[in-house]
Protein backbone atom coordinates (compact mmCIF):
# COMPACT_ATOMS: atom_id res chain seq x y z
CA UNK A 1 0.00 0.00 0.00
CA UNK A 2 1.40 3.22 -0.99
CA UNK A 3 0.24 6.91 -0.18
CA UNK A 4 -0.58 9.29 -2.58
CA UNK A 5 0.31 12.91 -0.76
CA UNK A 6 -0.66 16.21 -2.01
CA UNK A 7 1.65 18.17 -3.86
CA UNK A 8 -0.13 21.68 -2.69
CA UNK A 9 -1.98 23.32 0.53
CA UNK A 10 -5.93 23.50 -1.09
CA UNK A 11 -9.04 22.00 -1.57
CA UNK A 12 -9.14 18.36 -3.03
CA UNK A 13 -11.88 17.88 -5.92
CA UNK A 14 -12.34 14.21 -7.11
CA UNK A 15 -14.08 15.25 -9.86
CA UNK A 16 -13.11 17.72 -13.12
CA UNK A 17 -16.45 19.70 -12.58
CA UNK A 18 -19.43 19.86 -10.28
CA UNK A 19 -21.77 18.02 -12.72
CA UNK A 20 -19.08 15.49 -14.23
CA UNK A 21 -18.73 12.07 -12.15
CA UNK A 22 -15.65 11.56 -10.30
CA UNK A 23 -12.11 10.64 -11.84
CA UNK A 24 -12.23 7.32 -9.80
CA UNK A 25 -13.83 5.51 -7.33
CA UNK A 26 -12.78 3.58 -4.74
CA UNK A 27 -11.93 0.14 -5.76
CA UNK A 28 -10.80 1.27 -9.21
CA UNK A 29 -7.68 -0.06 -10.70
CA UNK A 30 -5.25 2.99 -11.27
CA UNK A 31 -2.28 3.38 -13.68
CA UNK A 32 0.60 5.36 -12.91
CA UNK A 33 0.03 8.90 -14.03
CA UNK A 34 -4.04 8.39 -13.48
CA UNK A 35 -5.47 11.86 -12.92
CA UNK A 36 -7.19 11.35 -9.69
CA UNK A 37 -8.08 14.43 -8.37
CA UNK A 38 -7.69 18.05 -8.35
CA UNK A 39 -6.39 20.69 -6.23
CA UNK A 40 -7.15 24.22 -6.20
CA UNK A 41 -4.47 26.64 -4.69
CA UNK A 42 -6.17 30.22 -5.03
CA UNK A 43 -8.73 29.42 -7.86
CA UNK A 44 -5.60 27.93 -9.73
CA UNK A 45 -5.80 24.41 -10.09
CA UNK A 46 -3.38 21.70 -10.40
CA UNK A 47 -4.17 17.69 -11.42
CA UNK A 48 -3.13 15.32 -8.93
CA UNK A 49 -1.60 11.76 -10.81
CA UNK A 50 -1.12 8.32 -9.13
CA UNK A 51 2.10 7.57 -8.41
CA UNK A 52 1.98 3.79 -8.49
CA UNK A 53 -0.54 1.49 -10.08
CA UNK A 54 -3.23 -0.78 -8.24
CA UNK A 55 -6.47 -0.33 -6.73
CA UNK A 56 -7.28 2.96 -4.96
CA UNK A 57 -8.91 4.06 -2.40
CA UNK A 58 -9.10 7.71 -1.16
CA UNK A 59 -8.88 8.64 2.18
CA UNK A 60 -10.26 12.38 1.57
CA UNK A 61 -13.33 13.89 0.25
CA UNK A 62 -14.17 15.78 -2.47
CA UNK A 63 -14.14 19.43 -1.87
CA UNK A 64 -12.24 18.70 1.41
CA UNK A 65 -9.36 21.51 2.39
CA UNK A 66 -5.51 19.88 2.33
CA UNK A 67 -1.87 20.20 3.24
CA UNK A 68 0.87 20.01 1.58
CA UNK A 69 2.39 15.94 1.97
CA UNK A 70 -1.57 14.97 3.38
CA UNK A 71 -2.44 11.28 1.83
CA UNK A 72 -5.00 12.24 -0.44
CA UNK A 73 -5.60 8.05 -0.89
CA UNK A 74 -3.61 4.89 -0.63
CA UNK A 75 -2.63 2.91 -3.87
CA UNK A 76 -1.69 -0.71 -3.78
CA UNK B 1 -33.49 53.09 8.38
CA UNK B 2 -30.22 53.92 10.25
CA UNK B 3 -28.08 50.97 10.81
CA UNK B 4 -26.98 49.91 13.75
CA UNK B 5 -25.25 46.55 12.92
CA UNK B 6 -23.76 45.32 10.05
CA UNK B 7 -22.78 42.11 9.31
CA UNK B 8 -20.06 41.91 6.75
CA UNK B 9 -20.65 38.93 4.51
CA UNK B 10 -16.70 39.13 2.73
CA UNK B 11 -12.96 38.48 3.69
CA UNK B 12 -9.80 39.32 3.37
CA UNK B 13 -8.76 43.33 2.82
CA UNK B 14 -12.40 44.32 1.69
CA UNK B 15 -13.74 43.18 4.99
CA UNK B 16 -11.24 45.11 6.95
CA UNK B 17 -12.26 48.31 4.71
CA UNK B 18 -15.91 47.89 5.86
CA UNK B 19 -15.46 47.78 9.19
CA UNK B 20 -13.40 50.79 8.80
CA UNK B 21 -16.05 52.34 7.41
CA UNK B 22 -18.75 51.39 9.57
CA UNK B 23 -16.55 51.96 13.06
CA UNK B 24 -16.39 55.70 11.76
CA UNK B 25 -20.42 55.95 11.12
CA UNK B 26 -20.45 54.79 14.78
CA UNK B 27 -22.03 51.22 13.39
CA UNK B 28 -21.20 47.92 15.19
CA UNK B 29 -19.75 45.33 13.21
CA UNK B 30 -20.53 41.49 12.71
CA UNK B 31 -17.63 39.34 10.85
CA UNK B 32 -18.13 35.99 9.70
CA UNK B 33 -15.67 33.89 8.67
CA UNK B 34 -15.10 30.42 7.42
CA UNK B 35 -13.08 27.49 9.69
CA UNK B 36 -9.90 28.32 8.10
CA UNK B 37 -10.35 32.40 8.39
CA UNK B 38 -10.39 32.47 11.83
CA UNK B 39 -7.04 34.45 12.48
CA UNK B 40 -7.67 36.79 9.68
CA UNK B 41 -7.04 40.54 10.39
CA UNK B 42 -11.17 41.61 10.03
CA UNK B 43 -12.11 38.80 12.65
CA UNK B 44 -10.01 40.55 15.50
CA UNK B 45 -11.26 43.98 14.55
CA UNK B 46 -14.56 43.43 14.55
CA UNK B 47 -16.83 43.36 17.20
CA UNK B 48 -18.23 40.18 16.98
CA UNK B 49 -17.18 37.54 14.74
CA UNK B 50 -19.36 34.35 13.57
CA UNK B 51 -17.97 30.98 12.32
CA UNK B 52 -20.22 30.09 8.59
CA UNK B 53 -18.77 26.96 7.85
CA UNK B 54 -15.98 24.85 6.37
CA UNK B 55 -12.80 26.12 4.28
CA UNK B 56 -14.29 25.78 0.95
CA UNK B 57 -16.25 29.22 -0.17
CA UNK B 58 -19.47 27.22 -1.24
CA UNK B 59 -20.09 26.03 2.48
CA UNK B 60 -19.37 29.09 3.82
CA UNK B 61 -18.96 32.18 2.26
CA UNK B 62 -21.34 31.35 -0.33
CA UNK B 63 -23.74 29.80 1.67
CA UNK B 64 -26.77 32.08 2.16
CA UNK B 65 -28.56 30.14 5.27
CA UNK B 66 -25.40 30.46 7.19
CA UNK B 67 -25.11 34.14 6.68
CA UNK B 68 -28.46 34.73 7.18
CA UNK B 69 -28.36 32.64 10.38
CA UNK B 70 -24.90 34.49 11.35
CA UNK B 71 -27.14 37.92 11.07
CA UNK B 72 -30.32 36.60 13.37
CA UNK B 73 -28.25 35.16 16.07
CA UNK B 74 -25.88 38.33 16.29
CA UNK B 75 -28.60 40.42 15.69
CA UNK B 76 -27.37 42.14 12.86
CA UNK B 77 -29.95 44.94 10.84
CA UNK B 78 -27.45 44.73 7.78
CA UNK B 79 -25.45 43.09 5.01
CA UNK B 80 -22.40 44.31 3.33
CA UNK B 81 -21.42 41.88 0.65
CA UNK B 82 -17.78 43.51 -0.40
CA UNK B 83 -17.39 42.07 -3.79
CA UNK B 84 -16.73 38.74 -5.21
CA UNK B 85 -18.70 35.99 -3.70
CA UNK B 86 -22.14 37.16 -3.29
CA UNK B 87 -22.15 40.70 -4.05
CA UNK B 88 -23.92 40.22 -7.33
CA UNK B 89 -26.24 37.40 -6.22
CA UNK B 90 -30.08 38.81 -7.11
CA UNK B 91 -30.65 35.66 -4.79
CA UNK B 92 -28.85 36.82 -1.91
CA UNK B 93 -30.07 40.45 -2.07
CA UNK B 94 -33.51 39.25 -2.23
CA UNK B 95 -32.77 36.78 0.94
CA UNK B 96 -31.56 39.84 2.78
CA UNK B 97 -34.54 42.14 2.65
CA UNK B 98 -36.73 39.05 2.96
CA UNK B 99 -35.49 38.35 6.03
CA UNK B 100 -35.88 42.02 7.22
CA UNK B 101 -32.29 43.17 7.20
CA UNK B 102 -30.72 45.91 4.73
CA UNK B 103 -28.53 44.95 2.07
CA UNK B 104 -25.70 47.47 1.39
CA UNK B 105 -26.27 47.39 -2.50
CA UNK B 106 -28.71 47.66 -5.17
CA UNK B 107 -32.23 45.94 -4.92
CA UNK B 108 -32.31 42.14 -5.96
CA UNK B 109 -33.75 43.70 -9.09
CA UNK B 110 -31.08 45.76 -10.31
CA UNK B 111 -28.36 43.46 -9.84
CA UNK B 112 -31.22 41.09 -11.86
CA UNK B 113 -31.01 43.42 -15.00
CA UNK B 114 -27.21 44.95 -15.08
CA UNK B 115 -26.11 41.33 -14.40
CA UNK B 116 -28.19 39.90 -17.37
CA UNK B 117 -25.01 41.20 -20.22
CA UNK B 118 -28.35 41.19 -22.80
CA UNK B 119 -31.15 42.68 -20.84
CA UNK B 120 -27.87 45.66 -19.31
CA UNK B 121 -27.07 46.06 -23.01
CA UNK B 122 -30.77 46.73 -24.10
CA UNK B 123 -31.22 48.94 -21.06
CA UNK B 124 -28.16 50.77 -21.73
CA UNK B 125 -29.45 51.52 -25.50
CA UNK B 126 -32.54 52.65 -24.34
CA UNK B 127 -30.67 55.13 -22.48
CA UNK B 128 -28.81 56.31 -25.17
CA UNK B 129 -25.25 54.82 -23.96
CA UNK B 130 -23.36 53.26 -27.04
CA UNK B 131 -22.67 49.39 -26.93
CA UNK B 132 -20.30 47.64 -28.93
CA UNK B 133 -21.85 47.60 -32.28
CA UNK B 134 -23.45 44.13 -33.12
CA UNK B 135 -26.48 41.75 -33.13
CA UNK B 136 -29.43 43.02 -30.72
CA UNK B 137 -29.85 39.40 -29.78
CA UNK B 138 -29.33 35.41 -31.76
CA UNK B 139 -29.05 35.43 -35.30
CA UNK B 140 -30.50 32.68 -37.00
CA UNK B 141 -30.58 33.60 -40.80
CA UNK B 142 -27.08 33.24 -42.59
CA UNK B 143 -28.37 36.59 -44.94
CA UNK B 144 -29.13 38.78 -42.16
CA UNK B 145 -25.96 37.65 -40.39
CA UNK B 146 -24.10 38.49 -43.32
CA UNK B 147 -26.00 42.02 -43.68
CA UNK B 148 -25.85 42.79 -39.92
CA UNK B 149 -21.38 42.34 -40.67
CA UNK B 150 -21.69 43.95 -43.36
CA UNK B 151 -23.29 47.02 -41.18
CA UNK B 152 -20.82 46.60 -38.52
CA UNK B 153 -17.23 45.98 -40.40
CA UNK B 154 -14.76 43.65 -39.60
CA UNK B 155 -13.28 42.29 -37.47
CA UNK B 156 -16.17 40.29 -36.04
CA UNK B 157 -16.59 38.01 -32.77
CA UNK B 158 -18.83 35.27 -33.16
CA UNK B 159 -20.28 33.95 -30.43
CA UNK B 160 -22.67 31.13 -29.41
CA UNK B 161 -25.45 32.19 -27.62
CA UNK B 162 -25.63 29.66 -25.01
CA UNK B 163 -22.11 29.62 -24.91
CA UNK B 164 -20.24 31.09 -22.05
CA UNK B 165 -16.50 31.58 -20.24
CA UNK B 166 -15.10 32.04 -24.22
CA UNK B 167 -16.03 28.44 -25.61
CA UNK B 168 -16.86 28.67 -29.09
CA UNK B 169 -15.96 32.40 -29.77
CA UNK B 170 -14.54 33.23 -33.33
CA UNK B 171 -12.86 35.71 -35.33
CA UNK B 172 -13.60 36.70 -38.67
CA UNK B 173 -11.46 39.10 -40.32
CA UNK B 174 -13.58 39.57 -43.50
CA UNK B 175 -16.27 38.20 -45.47
CA UNK B 176 -14.63 34.91 -47.01
CA UNK B 177 -13.79 34.19 -43.34
CA UNK B 178 -17.14 35.11 -41.99
CA UNK B 179 -19.11 32.75 -44.04
CA UNK B 180 -16.99 29.68 -43.26
CA UNK B 181 -16.92 30.75 -39.70
CA UNK B 182 -20.87 30.97 -39.56
CA UNK B 183 -21.98 27.38 -40.04
CA UNK B 184 -18.81 25.61 -38.23
CA UNK B 185 -19.83 27.50 -35.27
CA UNK B 186 -23.22 26.88 -34.98
CA UNK B 187 -22.62 23.24 -36.02
CA UNK B 188 -20.26 23.48 -32.66
CA UNK B 189 -22.46 25.46 -30.59
CA UNK B 190 -25.29 22.77 -31.35
CA UNK B 191 -23.20 19.89 -30.54
CA UNK B 192 -21.87 21.37 -27.71
CA UNK B 193 -24.51 23.11 -26.12
CA UNK B 194 -27.66 21.77 -28.12
CA UNK B 195 -28.34 25.47 -29.23
CA UNK B 196 -26.79 26.63 -32.83
CA UNK B 197 -27.84 30.25 -32.14
CA UNK B 198 -24.82 33.13 -32.79
CA UNK B 199 -24.18 36.18 -31.82
CA UNK B 200 -22.20 38.53 -33.81
CA UNK B 201 -20.43 41.41 -32.33
CA UNK B 202 -17.66 44.17 -33.48
CA UNK B 203 -13.77 43.24 -32.25
CA UNK B 204 -12.68 46.17 -30.53
CA UNK B 205 -8.81 45.92 -31.48
CA UNK B 206 -7.00 48.09 -29.61
CA UNK B 207 -9.12 48.98 -26.86
CA UNK B 208 -8.26 50.65 -23.00
CA UNK B 209 -10.49 49.82 -20.29
CA UNK B 210 -12.62 52.76 -18.99
CA UNK B 211 -14.71 52.39 -16.08
CA UNK B 212 -16.69 54.99 -14.51
CA UNK B 213 -17.90 54.91 -10.81
CA UNK B 214 -21.12 56.29 -9.84
CA UNK B 215 -23.18 56.59 -6.86
CA UNK B 216 -27.25 56.39 -6.72
CA UNK B 217 -29.95 56.91 -4.32
CA UNK B 218 -32.68 55.06 -6.37
CA UNK B 219 -33.98 58.06 -7.98
CA UNK B 220 -30.91 60.87 -8.38
CA UNK B 221 -27.18 59.26 -9.35
CA UNK B 222 -23.90 61.02 -9.69
CA UNK B 223 -20.62 60.19 -10.79
CA UNK B 224 -17.18 60.45 -9.23
CA UNK B 225 -15.26 60.61 -12.70
CA UNK B 226 -13.50 57.39 -14.15
CA UNK B 227 -10.70 54.86 -13.69
CA UNK B 228 -8.38 52.88 -16.58
CA UNK B 229 -7.94 49.68 -15.59
CA UNK B 230 -6.32 48.59 -18.81
CA UNK B 231 -3.00 46.97 -17.58
CA UNK B 232 -4.56 43.08 -17.21
CA UNK B 233 -2.99 39.82 -16.87
CA UNK B 234 -5.59 37.05 -18.20
CA UNK B 235 -8.72 39.57 -17.64
CA UNK B 236 -7.71 40.35 -14.52
CA UNK B 237 -6.65 43.95 -13.27
CA UNK B 238 -3.20 44.49 -12.54
CA UNK B 239 -2.54 48.25 -12.10
CA UNK B 240 -5.42 50.73 -12.31
CA UNK B 241 -5.52 54.42 -12.41
CA UNK B 242 -7.70 57.77 -12.09
CA UNK B 243 -7.92 59.65 -13.84
CA UNK B 244 -7.14 57.89 -16.98
CA UNK B 245 -3.83 59.43 -18.76
CA UNK B 246 -5.47 59.95 -22.33
CA UNK B 247 -9.49 60.92 -21.93
CA UNK B 248 -10.10 63.78 -23.41
CA UNK B 249 -11.80 66.29 -21.46
CA UNK B 250 -15.28 66.49 -23.64
CA UNK B 251 -14.68 62.60 -24.12
CA UNK B 252 -14.65 62.04 -20.24
CA UNK B 253 -17.75 64.55 -19.95
CA UNK B 254 -19.76 62.13 -22.44
CA UNK B 255 -18.54 58.90 -21.02
CA UNK B 256 -19.47 60.33 -17.21
CA UNK B 257 -22.93 61.48 -18.52
CA UNK B 258 -23.97 58.28 -20.01
CA UNK B 259 -23.11 56.67 -17.09
CA UNK B 260 -25.18 58.97 -15.03
CA UNK B 261 -27.89 58.35 -17.75
CA UNK B 262 -27.96 54.65 -17.33
CA UNK B 263 -28.01 54.44 -13.51
CA UNK B 264 -31.16 56.73 -13.26
CA UNK B 265 -32.75 55.06 -15.62
CA UNK B 266 -32.53 51.80 -13.85
CA UNK B 267 -33.01 53.82 -10.66
CA UNK B 268 -29.69 52.43 -9.03
CA UNK B 269 -28.79 52.48 -5.61
CA UNK B 270 -25.33 52.05 -4.03
CA UNK B 271 -22.39 52.27 -5.57
CA UNK B 272 -21.76 50.80 -9.08
CA UNK B 273 -19.02 51.30 -11.80
CA UNK B 274 -19.98 51.08 -15.46
CA UNK B 275 -17.39 49.42 -17.20
CA UNK B 276 -16.61 50.31 -20.92
CA UNK B 277 -14.36 49.83 -23.54
CA UNK B 278 -12.75 52.73 -25.19
CA UNK B 279 -10.52 53.40 -28.31
CA UNK B 280 -8.29 55.66 -28.15
CA UNK B 281 -7.58 56.55 -32.20
CA UNK B 282 -10.94 57.13 -32.51
CA UNK B 283 -12.28 58.34 -29.46
CA UNK B 284 -15.22 55.79 -29.30
CA UNK B 285 -16.15 54.46 -25.96
CA UNK B 286 -18.56 51.20 -25.65
CA UNK B 287 -20.46 50.01 -22.72
CA UNK B 288 -20.09 46.41 -22.12
CA UNK B 289 -20.74 45.84 -18.36
CA UNK B 290 -21.67 47.55 -14.86
CA UNK B 291 -20.89 45.76 -11.90
CA UNK B 292 -23.53 45.95 -9.06
CA UNK B 293 -20.89 46.63 -6.29
CA UNK B 294 -17.91 47.95 -4.31
CA UNK B 295 -15.14 47.73 -6.68
CA UNK B 296 -11.17 46.18 -5.89
CA UNK B 297 -9.87 49.51 -7.63
CA UNK B 298 -12.53 52.09 -5.73
CA UNK B 299 -9.68 53.48 -3.39
CA UNK B 300 -8.22 55.38 -6.48
CA UNK B 301 -11.44 57.38 -7.09
CA UNK B 302 -11.48 58.07 -3.14
CA UNK B 303 -7.76 59.65 -3.47
CA UNK B 304 -9.01 61.85 -6.44
CA UNK B 305 -12.37 63.00 -5.59
CA UNK B 306 -11.89 62.63 -1.62
CA UNK B 307 -15.28 60.96 -1.65
CA UNK B 308 -15.19 57.80 1.07
CA UNK B 309 -17.70 55.12 -1.65
CA UNK B 310 -18.06 52.76 1.15
CA UNK B 311 -19.30 55.13 3.57
CA UNK B 312 -21.62 56.60 1.48
CA UNK B 313 -22.50 53.44 0.16
CA UNK B 314 -23.49 52.45 3.78
CA UNK B 315 -25.43 55.90 4.63
CA UNK B 316 -27.15 55.50 1.39
CA UNK B 317 -28.67 51.25 2.43
CA UNK B 318 -29.51 53.13 5.92
CA UNK B 319 -32.06 55.05 4.08
CA UNK B 320 -29.91 58.64 3.09
CA UNK B 321 -30.49 60.15 0.09
CA UNK B 322 -27.28 60.96 -2.30
CA UNK B 323 -25.25 63.44 0.33
CA UNK B 324 -23.29 65.08 -2.74
CA UNK B 325 -24.36 67.13 -5.40
CA UNK B 326 -22.58 66.20 -8.96
CA UNK B 327 -21.04 69.97 -9.02
CA UNK B 328 -19.26 69.07 -5.56
CA UNK B 329 -17.40 66.38 -7.35
CA UNK B 330 -14.33 67.71 -7.82
CA UNK B 331 -10.88 65.70 -9.22
CA UNK B 332 -8.17 66.37 -8.04
CA UNK B 333 -4.43 65.40 -8.67
CA UNK B 334 -3.89 61.63 -9.94
CA UNK B 335 -3.87 58.23 -8.26
CA UNK B 336 -2.21 54.82 -9.01
CA UNK B 337 -3.17 51.29 -7.16
CA UNK B 338 -1.04 48.25 -7.82
CA UNK B 339 -2.52 45.01 -6.35
CA UNK B 340 -0.14 42.88 -4.47
CA UNK B 341 -1.12 39.29 -5.15
CA UNK B 342 0.59 35.96 -3.01
CA UNK B 343 2.07 34.88 -6.88
CA UNK B 344 5.45 34.33 -7.61
CA UNK B 345 6.14 36.58 -10.97
CA UNK B 346 8.93 34.32 -11.53
CA UNK B 347 7.07 31.37 -11.69
CA UNK B 348 4.29 32.28 -14.28
CA UNK B 349 2.24 33.61 -11.21
CA UNK B 350 2.00 30.47 -9.37
CA UNK B 351 0.05 31.10 -6.14
CA UNK B 352 2.22 31.30 -3.04
CA UNK B 353 0.00 30.92 0.27
CA UNK B 354 2.22 30.64 3.49
CA UNK B 355 3.43 32.63 6.61
CA UNK B 356 3.95 36.36 7.35
CA UNK B 357 7.08 36.28 8.97
CA UNK B 358 8.12 39.89 8.46
CA UNK B 359 5.87 42.55 7.35
CA UNK B 360 7.09 47.13 6.64
CA UNK B 361 4.11 48.44 5.03
CA UNK B 362 4.79 52.00 3.22
CA UNK B 363 3.48 55.02 4.30
CA UNK B 364 4.29 58.84 4.52
CA UNK B 365 2.87 61.50 1.79
CA UNK B 366 -0.16 60.32 -0.51
CA UNK B 367 0.47 56.62 0.06
CA UNK B 368 -2.53 53.81 1.42
CA UNK B 369 -1.81 50.60 2.04
CA UNK B 370 -4.98 48.60 1.91
CA UNK B 371 -4.21 44.79 3.39
CA UNK B 372 -5.38 41.99 5.30
CA UNK B 373 -2.13 41.06 6.17
CA UNK B 374 0.17 41.09 9.65
CA UNK B 375 3.03 39.88 10.87
CA UNK B 376 2.67 35.84 11.58
CA UNK B 377 -0.79 35.39 9.41
CA UNK B 378 -1.38 31.95 7.81
CA UNK B 379 -2.22 32.95 4.28
CA UNK B 380 -4.99 30.34 3.45
CA UNK B 381 -4.38 28.39 -0.04
CA UNK B 382 -8.52 28.18 -0.12
CA UNK B 383 -9.32 32.06 -1.57
CA UNK B 384 -8.22 34.41 -3.83
CA UNK B 385 -5.00 35.63 -3.83
CA UNK B 386 -4.76 39.31 -3.05
CA UNK B 387 -3.37 40.37 -0.33
CA UNK B 388 -3.39 44.12 -0.15
CA UNK B 389 -3.51 46.86 -2.61
CA UNK B 390 -0.52 50.07 -2.51
CA UNK B 391 -2.30 53.34 -3.85
CA UNK B 392 -0.34 56.30 -3.72
CA UNK B 393 -1.57 60.03 -4.70
CA UNK B 394 -0.11 63.08 -6.39
CA UNK B 395 -0.44 66.17 -7.89
CA UNK B 396 0.51 64.61 -11.18
CA UNK B 397 0.79 61.11 -12.89
CA UNK B 398 4.40 61.45 -12.93
CA UNK B 399 5.03 62.06 -8.91
CA UNK B 400 2.29 59.62 -8.31
CA UNK B 401 4.44 57.13 -10.71
CA UNK B 402 7.83 58.20 -8.88
CA UNK B 403 6.06 57.79 -5.69
CA UNK B 404 4.64 54.23 -6.45
CA UNK B 405 8.27 53.37 -7.18
CA UNK B 406 9.23 54.93 -3.83
CA UNK B 407 6.52 53.08 -1.69
CA UNK B 408 6.99 49.83 -3.27
CA UNK B 409 10.87 50.20 -2.39
CA UNK B 410 9.47 50.64 1.27
CA UNK B 411 7.02 47.18 0.58
CA UNK B 412 8.63 43.88 2.61
CA UNK B 413 6.18 40.79 3.07
CA UNK B 414 8.82 38.18 3.71
CA UNK B 415 7.54 34.83 4.19
CA UNK B 416 6.18 34.51 0.81
CA UNK B 417 6.77 35.43 -3.22
CA UNK B 418 4.23 38.67 -4.02
CA UNK B 419 3.95 40.37 -7.42
CA UNK B 420 5.95 43.63 -5.70
CA UNK B 421 8.51 42.70 -8.74
CA UNK B 422 6.58 43.05 -11.39
CA UNK B 423 4.83 46.58 -10.25
CA UNK B 424 8.75 47.67 -9.77
CA UNK B 425 8.67 46.93 -13.47
CA UNK B 426 6.17 48.50 -14.86
CA UNK B 427 6.98 51.91 -12.37
CA UNK B 428 10.05 51.93 -14.24
CA UNK B 429 8.49 51.52 -17.52
CA UNK B 430 9.01 53.16 -20.56
CA UNK B 431 5.47 52.66 -21.94
CA UNK B 432 3.98 52.64 -18.67
CA UNK B 433 5.15 56.30 -18.01
CA UNK B 434 3.34 57.67 -21.71
CA UNK B 435 0.39 55.50 -20.21
CA UNK B 436 1.16 53.75 -23.79
CA UNK B 437 -0.98 50.38 -23.64
CA UNK B 438 -4.06 48.92 -24.07
CA UNK B 439 -5.79 45.80 -22.37
CA UNK B 440 -3.76 43.37 -24.68
CA UNK B 441 -0.19 45.16 -23.69
CA UNK B 442 0.82 43.44 -20.69
CA UNK B 443 0.41 39.67 -21.86
CA UNK B 444 3.35 39.88 -24.42
CA UNK B 445 5.17 42.27 -22.41
CA UNK B 446 5.38 39.47 -19.87
CA UNK B 447 6.60 37.29 -22.21
CA UNK B 448 8.98 39.98 -23.16
CA UNK B 449 10.10 40.43 -19.82
CA UNK B 450 10.32 37.59 -18.09
CA UNK B 451 13.85 37.23 -17.70
CA UNK B 452 13.44 40.35 -15.73
CA UNK B 453 10.93 39.20 -13.35
CA UNK B 454 13.49 35.66 -13.17
CA UNK B 455 16.19 37.24 -11.74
Amino acid sequence: MAQLLSPLPGTFYRKPAPDKPSYKNDGDKVAKGDVIGLIEVMKSFTEVRADAAGKIKFLVDNEEPVMAGQALAEIG
Amino acid sequence: MAIAKLLIANRGEIAVRIIRAARELGIRTVQVHSAADAEMLAVKMADEAANIGPPHAAKSYLNIENILKAARDTGADAVHPGYGFLAENAGFADAVEAAGLVFVGPRGDSIRVMGDKVAARVAAEAAGVPVVPGSDGRVDDPEQAKHIAMAIGFPIMIKAAAGGGGRGIRIAHDMTEFETLMPQASAEAKAAFGDGGLYIEKVIERARHIEVQILGDGTRAIHCFERECSLQRRRQKVWEEAPSAVLPQSIREKLCASAVALAEAVNYRGAGTLEYLYDDVTHHFYFIEMNTRIQVEHPVTEMITGIDLVREMIRIAGGAPLSIRQEDVKMHGHAIEVRINAEDPAKNFQPAPGTVTALRVPGGPGTRFDTMLYQGYQVPPFYDSLLGKLIVWDETREGAIARMRRALDELEVEGLSTTKPLHQLLARDASVAKADFHTRWLEPWLEANAHRLNS
